[in-house]
């Protein structure tokens, strides 16, 4: 076996390969990401937000942030694994160059999974910036969030890593974010809460990442964490766990023939 | 076994790859049939054969690129699963479609390669530098590559595959698609590497590329190792030494095929061609009073009528 530590730098020179193409266009690619969410944020959280009361005590503009936090994370990190990845992988055959050198394809996953999930880290964080003076975290949580930005990143990166092995040219990328990304955008209680609706939506929301991840961050930025909630963590700990085993697995099956 | 493998200017006896009875499908088609091969450190080896003959899928074999479907594989003494990544570090790997990072400039595409090495930065830097002159792209060190010619994309290649300073260089059709000027220039540079004793395992169309480079040809077809030796073994062995050409649709050309038929020691049609091939260049010599009525050619026999010999005439797509 492998020391991990090589596996981890082995990742971690992926990640800097993607770092070095990145960085002269960071600010386009920082708009580009970040720009779609804060505009969700003024027009519903101000717009919308006027006409509603309070959702579950708080203002509306409260309870949506916490939510497109998670989801922009979402967004970040499916985008780059899927397109960026898929391009990677066969339009500039990178992949196939890397894995010639002593980097393994697990490594390859794996570091453009965390890059992707860095992105989600970046786009949530001026999310956060634009949260802080507004007064819509509670407390020292608060702090939390990042970290699990981050986590919501690298789960949605490895379900993007693992749709892009099986996917046979971009139009199918289409039924990914229309039918998966959109689904739990609309459906994860981003925007309303779930307690509401018909029992059933309720137990079909459960079985989306994305709603365990808005439960958290919103518990994060209004300081109503509570211990039952590690359910939710382990739900995502678990999903992660699962999403990356299979995309390393489905991206060798395609890669090394 | 036709020929036996000899070995010229080759210092050492160390195998660095040996294959024997290689094996390899897709899905279920089988493409590599069953090869006996050795690359010993220093030679040069190369690999001819048609489109489809199989050279990629072994050479990524050796890469780790492609799965081993059977038989046995050893680079650098061990075998090879899995993601080997103790072999792959002493590997220089030149592939045959284009792979640079696109999303890169020209150094950045030697540091980040050699960052995948591990090498630290300082040797990265000066290595790539090196490696720019040597391949004479110094000049478009800061380009992206898609503002680089084929011929210069090529170096770039090779320059990457040489930053890990590796033990054994894999070069898959190094020269196909360039234009004469660009190939020369990559024949120069890999001369100079096996000249530095560099081990080098390649796969060429260019028989002249073969000829000049090669201490040792494979030449394979439809999966199989059909002959095998020095590149002047195999011509005196398959061929002779001299060959008449002439065009069996000139008419002026009947009386000269009549003695071509009596003189030659095999002769060979393909179209309109007609080829007369001597073992010894006294019997063609004594032709060519004949012939040099007739605008015939003669020439010195190449590796390229070895290849048409034993691989057939008809086209492979
Ligand atoms: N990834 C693949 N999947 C299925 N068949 C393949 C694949 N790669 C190559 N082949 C087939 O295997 C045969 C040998 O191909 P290849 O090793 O590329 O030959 P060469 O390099 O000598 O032209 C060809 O018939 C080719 O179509
Ligand atoms: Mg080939």
């Amino acid at each position: 076996m492998t020391q991990l530590t090589t596996r981890v730098a082995g990742a971690f020179r992926v990640w800097l390969r993607n770092f070095e193409s990145w960085k002269d266009f960071a600010v386009a690619s920082l708009v580009g990401t970040v720009a779609e969410p804060l505009l969700f944020f003024a027009a519903m959280g101000f717009g919308l937000g006027r006409f509603v009361d309070e959702i579950q005590g708080q203002p509306y503009v409260a309870f949506l942030a916490p939510g497109l936090v998670a989801s922009t994370a979402m967004n970040a990190a499916s985008f780059e694994t899927t397109f960026g990845s898929f391009t990677r992988m066969n339009e500039q055959r990178t992949y196939e160059a890397i894995v010639m050198t002593p980097i393994s394809v697990g490594e390859v996953v794996a570091g453009d999974i965390l890059w992707a999930a860095s992105k989600s880290l970046l786009a949530g964080a001026v999310i956060l910036a634009f949260m802080l003076p507004l007064g819509l975290l509670a407390g020292p949580l608060a702090a939390a969030v990042l970290p699990l930005t981050f986590a919501v990143g690298i789960m949605f990166g490895a379900l993007g890593m693992a749709y892009t092995a099986i996917a046979p040219s971009y139009t199918f990328f289409n039924y990914f974010f229309t039918l998966v990304i959109g689904v739990m955008f609309l459906f994860s209680g981003v925007f309303f809460p779930l307690d509401g609706l018909p029992s059933w939506v309720g137990w079909a929301a459960w079985f989306l990442p994305l709603t365990h991840a808005v439960i958290l961050m919103r518990a994060l930025t209004s300081g109503t964490l509570e211990p039952s909630m590690w359910v939710n963590g382990a739900w995502l700990a678990a999903f992660t766990l699962a999403a990356f085993w299979l995309s390393v697995r489905l991206i060798r099956r395609r890669l090394i023939r | 076994m036709m020929g036996r493998p000899i070995l010229s200017r080759v210092d050492s006896e160390e195998v660095l790859v040996r294959a024997r009875g290689l094996v390899k499908a897709y899905s279920t088609e089988p493409v590599v049939k069953g090869i006996d091969f050795d690359v010993r450190r220093g030679e040069c080896v190369g690999f001819l054969g048609p489109n489809g003959a199989g050279k990629t899928t072994t050479i990524n074999m050796i890469c780790c690129f492609v799965s081993v479907g059977g038989g046995e594989l050893e680079v650098f003494g061990q075998r090879v699963n899995g993601d080997a990544r103790d072999i792959k570090r002493r590997l220089g790997v030149v592939s045959q479609e284009n792979n640079l990072d696109p999303d890169l400039t020209v150094l950045k595409n030697l540091l980040v390669y050699g960052r995948y090495f591990g090498l630290p930065r300082e040797h990265r830097l000066r290595r790539a530098e090196e490696l720019l002159e040597f391949v004479q792209l110094e000049e478009k060190r800061d380009s992206h590559i898609r503002t680089l010619s084929g011929g210069m994309r090529r170096r770039l290649t090779l320059a990457r595959a040489l930053i890990s300073n590796p033990e054994l260089l894999i070069l898959d059709e190094p020269s196909t698609g360039l234009d004469p000027q660009a190939r020369h220039v990559v024949w120069q540079k890999l001369r100079a590497l096996k000249r530095a004793g560099v081990t080098m395992l390649l796969t060429t169309h260019y028989m002249e590329e073969a000829a000049q480079l090669c201490d040792r040809v494979l030449i394979m077809d439809e999966g199989r190792i059909i002959a095998r030796g020095t590149p002047q073994g195999l011509i005196e062995e398959h061929i002779g030494a001299e060959v008449v050409e002439l065009y069996s649709t000139d008419p002026s050309h009947s009386d000269a095929m009549a003695l071509l038929q009596g003189a030659a020691d095999h002769v060979e049609r393909a179209g309109d061609e007609v080829f007369g091939f001597f073992r010894r260049s006294e019997s063609a010599r004594a032709l060519l009073p004949v012939l040099a009525e007739h605008h015939v050619v003669h020439r010195r026999a190449t590796l390229e009528d070895v290849f048409l010999r034993l691989t057939g005439r008809e086209l492979r797509e």
